[in-house]
């Protein structure tokens, strides 16, 4: 999974069928000292999260399906939790 | 998924069974804010909607055959939805 966070929203009126009511997110990846780096993707919110937000992101594609439960969803990252706090040990 | 910018079309002269009639595209990863970010890639189009200088949102690896019916098929990048508004909170800071 990857640290990251939430940067913003998007909204797509004409897209995959299986994207109908998702909300999607844009996320940036977080670096060891958790400051963003600069890469950033756009996952389905399964977390109910908004911006500025730090959230894990599940980047698999099977993990995803079974998460939003459809088989032939064209869908790789998914956000799944909400951080409170990170402990760094550097 | 990531963003990305159609910066063009392709037409191919010969395509795999089960690719015949799904648009190819030209498209241009971008971050959040637009900026290019690596190198243009060839995507089909799963919405079979999108055109030059529309902001879309793509996928890569075996997901993104799962955009195509039927999904077996040799694909790895592919355009899942047009992006009508984007909403980036840090932008203006």
């Amino acid at each position: 999974m990857i640290l990251g966070r939430v940067r913003g929203c998007l909204t797509s009126t004409i897209h995959h069928p299986a994207m109908d009511g998702r909300r999607l997110l844009v996320v940036e990846r977080l670096g060891p000292d958790g400051e963003p780096l600069d890469d950033s993707l756009i996952a389905v919110d399964l977390a109910g999260t908004g911006a500025g937000e730090t959230v894990i992101v599940l980047d698999e594609g099977n993990g995803a399906r079974q998460l939003l439960g459809e088989a032939d969803l064209p869908v790789r990252s998914v956000v799944v939790g909400v951080v409170d706090e990170i402990d760094s040990a550097l | 998924m990531k963003l990305g910018r159609v910066i063009g079309t392709l037409v191919p002269a010969i395509v795999y069974d089960g690719l015949g009639g799904v648009p190819l595209l030209w498209v241009q990863p971008t971050d959040s804010l637009g900026r290019d970010r690596g190198a243009p890639m060839v995507c089909a189009d799963g919405t079979r909607m999108a055109g030059p200088g529309e902001t879309v949102y793509w996928e890569a690896s075996r997901e993104a055959a799962l955009t195509l019916d039927p999904s077996y098929v040799p694909v790895d990048h592919a355009v899942v939805g047009i992006v009508d508004t984007l909403r980036d909170d840090e932008e203006t800071t």
